[in-house]
C-alpha cells in the first residue's frame, strides 16, 4: 500500500499543474473588489474643469477606465469603449501617468467614449486603486463600491459576460 | 537545403527510437536475443541523426540563413561567429535540439560501456531511453520545429538575446542540460530493475557512476548559472530562489540523495525501494522543471513563449513517463526487498538521515514553488512566495545536514560507538568553534550569533571531511603508499565534502559582510567602501560589433595606492532595443569589488552625474569554488576503479574455465 | 538571477508594444534556454540612489523593505530592481512613508490594501498559508519518525533458542557428575 503513496501524490501535483495551464498567473485580482472606490480629486484632461472626485460617481453604476496614450492595449479595447458609449453605458476615463497634450491628442485621434476625462499625470490616483498597468477597468456599484476590475483591454466578450450583467444588476 | 535535411534527419530520428523501444520490447516478452541487441544500434544510428541535425542547424546559423525562422529569430549578420555557434541553443526550440543530442549522446554512452551488462537489463535500460528520446522527438517535430522556414525571407534577423551574448551562458545551458539529460540515465536503470525485478550490488555499480556523473554536470551547471548571474546582471547577487532557479535546484537536491542513497544500496543492500523511488524523482523533477519554464504556469520571466500546446504535451508526457514509472514502482517495488540490520549510529544510518533532510528540504522548495498555484485553485487569491520564505525554509533544514556530514564521515558502516565518535570529534568541533568565534572578529571586526553558527557549520565541514583520507594514508607504512592507495572515490568524496564547507563559508561571510551602497557620482567625485575608494572618472561612448554601449571608468583606490580601474558598461544592442549591465568586477580570493553603473542622472547628458552601485563582496569566490570542488569530486567519483571492475564477472568465468581445465 | 528578461531599459513609454503596458513591455516572446541563475533583463537599470532625507536606520529599514516587495509590473522583480514607473512610484510612497515615521507592518499594510498580498515576497501567516509555513517542518518530523521506525523495525528479530536435545544434555551431565565423582571420591 504505501508504494502507492508515490503515485498519488504525482497525480495531485499533475491536477494542480492542469489547472495552472488554465489560469493567467500575472493577473492580480484587486483587494478593493466589495469596497468603495477610493477617495479622489482629480483635474480635468488639460487642466480644465470640472474637476472628479468621488462624490460623481455615486448614484447610478458607472465604468471607470484607466487608459493612456501610450498604452498599446488601450488601443485594442478603444472600439469596444466606443460601441458601449454609443449604447448609453457611463464610462468615465482616467488618463493615467500621460500628458495632457498627449492625452487629448489621443482622445481626438481615435474617438472619446468618456463622459467626464480626469488626468492623474503622476499616478497618483492610480496607486490608491490599485492600478499596476493599463487599460484597467472598474465596474462601480451606484453606492460606489468596486464591484468588478477588469486588468488588460475590454473586449466584447469580457464585457457581455462579465461586466454587462453587473451593470444591469447594480441598477436595478 | 540543410534545414531539409536536418528535419528529415529529426524525423529519422523519431524512427530509429520507435525502434530502440520497440523491439527491445518484444525481445523482452518473447527471451529473443537478437531483438534485445537491437536496442545498441537503434540508439548509435540515432545519436548520429541526431547529430546530423544539430550540424545542420548549425550550419544554418553560421550560413546566416534568416529563411530559417529559428536563425531569423536569434540570429544577426553582426553577430560574431562565437555566439552564432552558441545561438543553436538561444532560445526554446534549439535548445530541445541540444536536450535531445545529449539524450542521445549519453544513450550512446550507456550502450557503449555497458556491453558486459546483462542483455536484458541492457536493453531495457536502452528502451526506456529510447521511450524518453521518442516523446522529446514528438515534441519537437509537433510543436517547436526548429526547421520551419520562414516567407517572405527577412533580411536580417532579430539577433540573438543580448543575455546571451556572454561567455558564461555558453557553456552554462549545455552543462546544466548534461545534468538534466544524464538523471534520465538513472531513471531508466531504476525502470529496468523494477521491470526485471533485479537491484543486486552489481546494478548499484553499474548505476552510480552515471548518477555521479548527471549530478556532477547539474552541480557545475548550476554553479555557472549563479556566477553568470552575478557578472551579469548588476545586482550582485548570486542566488534569487527564481522559479527557474529553483527548476534545476530541486533535481540537485534529489540528486544528491541518491547519490548517498546509492552508496548505502550498494554496501549494504538496504534501502533499495526508496533510491528506485529518488532515481525517478530526480527524473520527474527535472522534467516539472522543463514544464514549469516552458508552459507559462508559474511567472518566471521564460514564461513568455508560453504556447499552451507545449504545456499540454509536457504535462501529459511528464504524466505518462512518470506515471508509468511511479504505477510500475507502486506493482513492483514489494518485491526489491532489502534485508539487513540499519542502525541510527553507523554510516548507513546518518546516510538515511542525510537523505531525510535532503528530500525535506526539496519538498520545502518545491512547496514554495507551487504553493501561489495551490492558493489560486483554491480561490484564496494570489500570494508571492520569495526569496525571505525560501531562505526562512531552507537554512534551518540545511543546518542539523552539515552536523551530520561531520558525524558520518567518521562514522563506519554497519555499528558506530557514538561515545567513541564524540570523543574524537572533540578536537574539530572544538577547533570550529574556537575559529567560528574568533575569526569573524579577526577579519571583520563583528560577529553575530548567527554568522559564528554558520562559520561552525562551514569550518567542522571542513574540518571533519579529510578524516577517511587521513585514516587510509594512515593505514599504510609510508605517506607515499597511503596516498596511492587512496581510492579515486575517497578523493571524489573528501573534495565534494570540503566543497560543502567553502561554499557555506562563502555564504555566511558574504551574507553577514557584504556592503552595497547606492550612490550618485559626478566625473572625478568619489565614494569610499569598506576603506577602499572609488573614483569615478565618467562615462564615455564606445562601440562593440553589434552594440553600442556608455561604458565608465572607476579607479579603486585603498590607503592612497591604487588597487584596479574598473570598466563597468551600459550596452544597448539595437536590433532588440534592450541593454544589458555588464558590471565591472575586481577579483580577489578573499574579496570582490564590484561596480555597476546605473543611469544617467540626466538621461540627455551621459557626460553628467551617474547612478552607481558600489559592492564589497567577502569570499564571494568560495561559494562557486566550492561548486567547482563538487563538481571535481563528482568526477573523480565516478572515475572509481571499482565501477569499471563491474565488469569482471565475464571475465571471472572465463578463467575459472581455465583453472578447470587445466 | 533574478528575472530573465529586463526589457528595455529606458521605460520609454510610447515604445511600448505590449497590451497592457506600465513601461515593462515584453519585447518578444523569447525563452530562454538556461535554467539556473539567469534571470534578468528587464529593466537593466537600478533604482537610482534615492535614500536622500533618511537617517540610517531608515535607510536599512528602507532597503529592507524595497527588497521584500515584489513589482506587479516586472513581475518577478523586487520593486528594489524593477525601474517600471511603478515601481518608482512604490518606491516613493515607501520613502515617503517612512519619513513620515510609519511602522514596518504599516507600510506593508498600505500596499497590501491597494495589491493585495501578491505584493509581499514573504508571504504573510494566516490560514491560507500555513500549510506553506508549517509544511516543511511537518514534513521533516513525519520523515525522522519514519526513519527510526524504519531502523527499528529492520531490527533481525532475535534468533529463536535452538531446540534443546534433552537426551545430549542429560548425557553430558551424567558424565560429568559421574567424572566429578570419581574426583572426589579418590580410591582409598
Amino acid at each position: 500500500m504505501r508504494f502507492a503513496i508515490p503515485i498519488v501524490l504525482m497525480l495531485g501535483v499533475l491536477a494542480l499543474l492542469g489547472f495552472g495551464l488554465t489560469h493567467d498567473p500575472r493577473e492580480v485580482p484587486s483587494p478593493l473588489i466589495g469596497k468603495p472606490a477610493p477617495a479622489f480629486a482629480l483635474p480635468g484632461l488639460g487642466g480644465t474643469p470640472p474637476q472628479l472626485a468621488n462624490a460623481d460617481l455615486k448614484g447610478r453604476p458607472v465604468l471607470v477606465n484607466f487608459f493612456a496614450s501610450w498604452c498599446a492595449g488601450c488601443r485594442v479595447e478603444h472600439p469596444v469603449l466606443m460601441q458601449l458609449a454609443k449604447e448609453g453605458i457611463e464610462i468615465i476615463g482616467i488618463d493615467y501617468k500621460d500628458t495632457d497634450a498627449d492625452g487629448a491628442q489621443w482622445l481626438q485621434r481615435h474617438g472619446n467614449p468618456y463622459r467626464v476625462v480626469a488626468a492623474d499625470l503622476q499616478g497618483a490616483a492610480g496607486l490608491d486603486w490599485g492600478v499596476y498597468g493599463v487599460p484597467e477597468t472598474y465596474v462601480l456599484a451606484a453606492d460606489g463600491t468596486i464591484l468588478f476590475k477588469q486588468i488588460g483591454p475590454v473586449t466584447e466578450q469580457v464585457w457581455r459576460e462579465k461586466m454587462a450583467p453587473l451593470m444591469a444588476g447594480a441598477k436595478s | 537545403m540543410f534545414a531539409e535535411l536536418g528535419h528529415f534527419a529529426l524525423i529519422l530520428a523519431l524512427a530509429a527510437s520507435l525502434l530502440q523501444v520497440l523491439v527491445p520490447a518484444y525481445g523482452l516478452v518473447t527471451r529473443n536475443g537478437r531483438a534485445l541487441g537491437v536496442a545498441s544500434s537503434a540508439a548509435q544510428a540515432q545519436f548520429f541523426l541526431m547529430l546530423t541535425a544539430y550540424l545542420c542547424l548549425t550550419y544554418c546559423f553560421i550560413d546566416k540563413d534568416f529563411s530559417v525562422a529559428y536563425v531569423a529569430a536569434n540570429s544577426h549578420s553582426a553577430l560574431p561567429l562565437m555566439y552564432r555557434i552558441s545561438a543553436v541553443w538561444g532560445a526554446h526550440e534549439g535548445s530541445f535540439l541540444l536536450w535531445g543530442l545529449m539524450l542521445s549522446g549519453w544513450t550512446l554512452a550507456v550502450s557503449i560501456f555497458n556491453r558486459r551488462l546483462p542483455q536484458d537489463l541492457a536493453a531495457t535500460v536502452l528502451a526506456v531511453l529510447g521511450f524518453i528520446s521518442m516523446g522529446f522527438l514528438l515534441f519537437m517535430l509537433i510543436t517547436s520545429n526548429p526547421f520551419e522556414r520562414i516567407f517572405p525571407v527577412p533580411l536580417e534577423g532579430q539577433d540573438l538575446n543580448p543575455l546571451l551574448q556572454d561567455p558564461g551562458l555558453i557553456i552554462h545551458p549545455p552543462t546544466l542540460y548534461m545534468g538534466y539529460v544524464g538523471l534520465s540515465v538513472a531513471f531508466a536503470f531504476a525502470v529496468a530493475a523494477l521491470i526485471t525485478g533485479k537491484l543486486d550490488s552489481a546494478w548499484v555499480r553499474w548505476t552510480r557512476p552515471w548518477t555521479t556523473a548527471a549530478w556532477a554536470f547539474l552541480t557545475m551547471g548550476i554553479t555557472l548559472g549563479s556566477w553568470w548571474a552575478y557578472n551579469e546582471l548588476g545586482w550582485g547577487g548570486w542566488w534569487f530562489w527564481d522559479p527557474v532557479e529553483n527548476a534545476s535546484f530541486m533535481p540537485w537536491l534529489a540528486a544528491t540523495a541518491l547519490i548517498h542513497s546509492l552508496a548505502v544500496t550498494e554496501k549494504r543492500g538496504l534501502l533499495k525501494s526508496w533510491t528506485v523511488l529518488l532515481a525517478i524523482l530526480c527524473f520527474a523533477l527535472s522534467l516539472l522543471g522543463t514544464f514549469l519554464t516552458r508552459s507559462g504556469v508559474i511567472v518566471s520571466v521564460h514564461a513568455f513563449a508560453s504556447d499552451p500546446a507545449r504545456g499540454v504535451f509536457i504535462l501529459s508526457f511528464l504524466a505518462l513517463v512518470v506515471g508509468g514509472a511511479l504505477t510500475l514502482y507502486a506493482w513492483r517495488a514489494p518485491k526489491l526487498a532489502s534485508e539487513g540490520e540499519l542502525k541510527l549510529f553507523s554510516r548507513e544510518g546518518l546516510l538515511l538521515l542525510n537523505n531525510v533532510f535532503l528530500v525535506t528540504a526539496c519538498f520545502g522548495v518545491l512547496l514554495g514553488t507551487l504553493y501561489p498555484l495551490v492558493i489560486d485553485a483554491f480561490g484564496l487569491g494570489k500570494i508571492s512566495v520569495g526569496p525571505p520564505y525560501f531562505n526562512a525554509i531552507f537554512f534551518p533544514l540545511m543546518a542539523p545536514l552539515f552536523v551530520l556530514l561531520g558525524l558520518g564521515v567518521f562514522t563506519p558502516w554497519k555499528r558506530g560507538n557514538l561515545r567513541d565518535g564524540l570523543r574524537r570529534l572533540r578536537v574539530p568541533a572544538l577547533f570550529a568553534l574556537v575559529a567560528a568565534i574568533a575569526m569573524p572578529f579577526a577579519l571583520q571586526g563583528k560577529s553575530s550569533l548567527v554568522i559564528a553558527a554558520g562559520v561552525w557549520l562551514a569550518l567542522w565541514t571542513l574540518a571533519t571531511a579529510p578524516i577517511e583520507l587521513i585514516k587510509r594514508i594512515r593505514a599504510k607504512p609510508t605517506f607515499a603508499a597511503g596516498l596511492l592507495s587512496v581510492p579515486s572515490s575517497t578523493w571524489g568524496m573528501t573534495l565534494a565534502h570540503t566543497g560543502l564547507g567553502m561554499w557555506m563559508l562563502g555564504v555566511v561571510c558574504v551574507t553577514g559582510y557584504g556592503i552595497e551602497r547606492d550612490v550618485r557620482l559626478g566625473a572625478g567625485q568619489e565614494a569610499e567602501l569598506s576603506g577602499f575608494v572609488f573614483g569615478f572618472e565618467g562615462v564615455k561612448e564606445s562601440k562593440g560589433p553589434n552594440f553600442v554601449s556608455d561604458l565608465g571608468t572607476v579607479v579603486v583606490e585603498r590607503n592612497g595606492s591604487a588597487i584596479s580601474t574598473l570598466e563597468p558598461e551600459k550596452r544597448l544592442y539595437p536590433s532588440q532595443g534592450s541593454v544589458m549591465t555588464e558590471t565591472g568586477v575586481d577579483v580577489g580570493p578573499f574579496r570582490d569589488l564590484y561596480v555597476a553603473l546605473g543611469e544617467p542622472i540626466d538621461k540627455a547628458n551621459i557626460g553628467g552625474d551617474w547612478s552607481l552601485r558600489l559592492y564589497y563582496k567577502p569570499m564571494i569566490r568560495f561559494v562557486w569554488l566550492g561548486g567547482v570542488l563538487m563538481f571535481i569530486g563528482g568526477l573523480c567519483s565516478m572515475m572509481d576503479r571499482r565501477y569499471r571492475l563491474a565488469r569482471a564477472p565475464a571475465t571471472q568465468r572465463s578463467t575459472g574455465h581455465a583453472e578447470v581445465l587445466a | 538571477m533574478k528575472r530573465i528578461f529586463r526589457f528595455l531599459s529606458f521605460p520609454r513609454k510610447r515604445e511600448s508594444r505590449a497590451l497592457r503596458s506600465g513601461g515593462c513591455t515584453a519585447l518578444r516572446a523569447v525563452w530562454i534556454p538556461a535554467f539556473a541563475g539567469m534571470t534578468a533583463l528587464l529593466f537593466a537599470a537600478f533604482a537610482q540612489a534615492q535614500t536622500a532625507g533618511l537617517d540610517a536606520a531608515q535607510e536599512t529599514r528602507y532597503h529592507q523593505l524595497i527588497n521584500e516587495l515584489r513589482c506587479l509590473v516586472c513581475q518577478n522583480q523586487t520593486i528594489a530592481e524593477s525601474n517600471a514607473p511603478l515601481a518608482v512610484d512604490l518606491r516613493e510612497q515607501v520613502k515617503k512613508q517612512l519619513t513620515e515615521g510609519k511602522s514596518n507592518s504599516e507600510i506593508t499594510r498600505y500596499l497590501t490594501d491597494r495589491y493585495g498580498d501578491f505584493v509581499l515576497y514573504r508571504p504573510p501567516f494566516k490560514a491560507s498559508t500555513l500549510l506553506l509555513w508549517a509544511g516543511p517542518f511537518l514534513l521533516l518530523l513525519g520523515a525522522l519518525i519514519w526513519a527510526l521506525w524504519f531502523m527499528r523495525s529492520s531490527r533481525k528479530p532475535v534468533a529463536a533458542p535452538r531446540p534443546v536435545d534433552e537426551a545430549a544434555v542429560q548425557k553430558l551431565l551424567n558424565e560429568t557428575r559421574a567424572a566429578l565423582a570419581a574426583q572426589d571420591d579418590p580410591k582409598p
